[in-house]
């Protein structure tokens, strides 16, 4: 394999695009000096590939093989292709934050009703006064790049005690094929406060595009935030997420994604709990089918005692798909009485059908309980013989059992509404199966 | 008319062959009762019937109102009338009882070019039906047989037929793990249905439940052949001789 030349390919690619791109990347002068850094780090590292341990599963040099240029500017009929998947995708009641082509689009937006209640800026403003956000403590290339690239995003800061009366839905919408998008957005909630927040990925008529997002949020204390992410990006898409999430204590976190989109797709999430008392549950569903390759990966680090957190993770792989999830948890030695578990499963709808799962714990407490337990398998024939014997054909029946494999993730979800939107979701994905 | 013709048919599990050459007639409007042994092959002929995969049908044949049962799926088996109830019910985990229902009797009536039934049509025929069957609401919102008792699961398969209105029915042993009050339940929804369209084949170890459900024909099956048929009276002689006089044969 000539990794090396793949390595200098790619890097041009993007030292070509970086050049060019540079003019269009907001930022003052320091801002653009931070870039330039993370670039270089990025073109050290070159895109991730098998023999980087926490990438050994998602080897994106073979994956995604090159970053593609920057989305130019939408013109009119892309925007108005943008107008018609927000309206798609967009939850009923919620406040929308719209990114087209990894640029804020006040216009599809609703930032009057939002900024009643919470604080938002876009990246591109807080870029004008300085380099924070583009900063973070990780070494990984994809994140780097991220840094170097980034064009947009959404900085929201909901306040403390602040009750949020709608869902923030944050929607990335692609309208441009074979070019990419680079989003970091930050969220910040105070103390006490309530919030949901959800992350739609789609596209509006655009193939073969590639995001890649960081999103960095932080939730104080005694908070209560819902956060769902619903990525159904183009099926020849490449959906590169990293999350960096800190929990403050006596907080309730529930996280909830779906992966039922992109050819290519990683979510990394990074939690840490840092204050006591704080219940942490992480849940996640792949819908794979065709050669489609998601991969889920979860670091939660138990920095303090006395957190729960809870990861139930469960993937539907069809034809020649690969469902990935690695799935680590670090308990610091002070973090006594930490109760940490996650369960993944998954369903394997044809012989071709892959799933890795990489579970790890890292536990430096005596006093804790942790835990964790994987599933593979088919179909049970029995119940689908059940089925067929009530009327139902083949896939109508499959449909029923991957409803209810993947419901004991989805329930987790505590509001109704949302919980009834993911189901659709999952609903129409098993419809283009039958 | 003869509903169900089921002609020298000869089945292998595993290598191994189970029916060697049953011959059983069902007209319309009839309840055969089938007794026999444990391992005889029972329900064995109930899954080659419904349809059951794992089943090689090396020779004889099966019609079903004239029709070919065998060249159909399991699915098509059903729409067209054909309906077993369990043995053993399975569970299904994470799907409601009520949604199964519908969708089950959808699909069915979907098939034969029917339309669907609404929303308040269906919930009034399963509230009708469930109400008849002794089996609470609560029940139904709960997923497919999960958490049910013994008896329950047979209920549930009895409040399907009900619903599902197949003109073949085959109760295997739904009379297994039955108190005395909820095998009288069970047997007064399945007597409700008796119609002269409707045909039924009660498979059973007790003469009990003929009590209850009376036939027009027993069946003594044993070894994988019917080897007796007759009246309602064979039932009460095996259950005084046992099976011995057929095991030997
Ligand atoms: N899947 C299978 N694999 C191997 N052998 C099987 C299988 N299914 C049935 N058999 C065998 O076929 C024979 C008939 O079984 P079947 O269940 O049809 O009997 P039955 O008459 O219904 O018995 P019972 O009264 O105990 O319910 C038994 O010897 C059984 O072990
Ligand atoms: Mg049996």
């Amino acid at each position: 394999m000539n990794v090396a030349v793949a390595k200098t390919g790619s890097g041009r690619a993007v030292s070509d695009l970086f050049a060019s791109a540079e003019g269009r990347l907001p930022g003052s002068p320091g801002v653009t000096a931070v870039r330039r850094e993370a670039f270089e780090t990025y073109e050290r590292l070159g895109l991730p590939h098998r023999r980087i341990e926490e990438w050994k599963y998602t080897d994106l040099r073979a994956l995604m093989g090159e970053v593609l240029p920057l989305a130019a500017t939408p013109d009119a009929a892309a925007l108005k292709r943008a107008v018609e998947a927000v309206k798609a995708h967009a939850i009923a009641g919620a406040r929308k934050l719209v990114l087209v082509d990894g640029v804020f689009a006040a216009d599809l937006s609703d930032v009057k009703p939002l900024v009643a209640e919470a604080s938002f800026k876009t990246l591109r403003e807080t870029l004008a006064r300085d380099a924070g956000l583009l900063k973070t403590a990780s070494t990984d290339a994809v994140i780097a790049l991220n840094a170097a690239l980034a064009t947009d995003g959404v900085v929201l800061s909901i306040a403390d005690g602040a009750q949020l009366s709608a869902p923030i839905q944050i929607i990335h919408v692609a309208t441009a094929a074979s070019a990419s998008a680079f989003t970091r957005s930050q969220v910040t909630v105070g103390k006490g406060a309530r919030a949901t927040l959800v992350e739609s990925f789609v596209a509006a008529g655009a193939a073969a595009y590639q995001v890649n997002d960081a999103v960095i949020i932080s939730v104080g204390d005694d908070a209560d935030v819902a956060h769902i992410r619903l990525m159904d990006d183009a099926p020849d898409a490449v959906n590169i997420t990293s999350q960096f999430v800190t929990v403050g204590a006596n907080t309730k976190l529930n996280f909830f994604n779906m992966t039922t989109g992109a050819a290519v797709s990683r979510l990394q999430g990074f939690i840490t709990l840092a204050g006591e008392g704080t219940e942490l549950s992480v849940n996640g569903v792949n819908l794979l089918k065709k050669t489609e390759h998601g991969d889920t990966t979860l670091v939660v680090d138990h920095a303090v005692p006395n957190c729960v957190s809870r990861e139930i993770f469960r993937a539907v792989i069809d034809d020649r798909a690969h469902s990935v999830f690695q799935g680590r948890i670090i308990v610091r030695p002070d973090a006594q009485k930490t109760d940490g578990k996650m369960m993944t499963r998954a369903l394997l709808l044809s012989d071709e059908a892959e799933a890795d799962n990489k579970p790890e714990l890292e536990i430096f407490a005596d006093d804790v309980s942790c835990g964790h337990g994987a599933t593979a398998g088919a179909l049970d024939d029995s119940l689908l013989f059940y089925l067929k014997a009530r009327g139902l054909p083949e896939k109508q029946a499959q449909a029923l059992l991957i409803q209810a494999f993947v419901g004991e993730a989805i329930e987790q979800i505590a509001d109704d509404g949302l919980r009834e939107h993911v189901i659709g979701i999952a609903e129409r994905w098993l419809e283009r199966r039958q | 008319m003869a509903l169900l013709e089921v002609k020298d048919l000869k089945v292998r599990v595993e290598e191994r062959e189970i029916l060697h050459g049953l011959t059983l007639t069902v007209n319309e409007g009839e309840v055969h009762a089938i007794m026999g042994p444990n391992g005889s092959g029972k329900s064995t002929l109930s899954h080659v019937i419904a349809g059951k995969p794992g089943y090689e049908v090396t020779d004889g044949q099966i019609l079903f109102k004239g029709e070919d049962l065998l060249e159909m799926a399991p699915e098509e088996r059903a729409a067209k009338g054909v309906f077993l109830a369990f043995q053993y019910p399975v569970e299904i985990p994470g799907v409601a009882t009520m949604t199964f229902l519908r969708t089950a009797l959808n699909a069915q009536r979907k098939a034969r070019g029917e339309s669907e039934y609404s929303t308040p049509d269906f919930l009034k025929k399963v509230r009708e039906v469930s109400k008849s069957l002794n089996i609470p609401q609560d029940m139904l919102k709960r997923g497919v047989n999960v958490g049910f008792s013994g008896g329950e699961k047979k209920r549930n398969e009895v409040l399907q037929m009900a619903l599902f209105e197949p003109s073949l029915c085959i109760l295997d042993e739904m009379d297994s793990g039955l108190d005395i009050d909820a095998l009288r339940i069970a047997a007064d929804g399945v007597n409700a249905l008796r119609s002269p369209e409707r045909a039924m084949v009660v498979i059973t170890h007790y003469q009990r439940l003929l009590n209850y459900i009376v036939p027009d024909v027993v069946h003594v099956m044993s070894r994988g052949r019917v080897v007796k048929s007759g009246g309602k009276e064979l039932a009460l002689e095996l259950e005084a001789s046992g099976y011995a006089q057929f095991e030997a044969a």
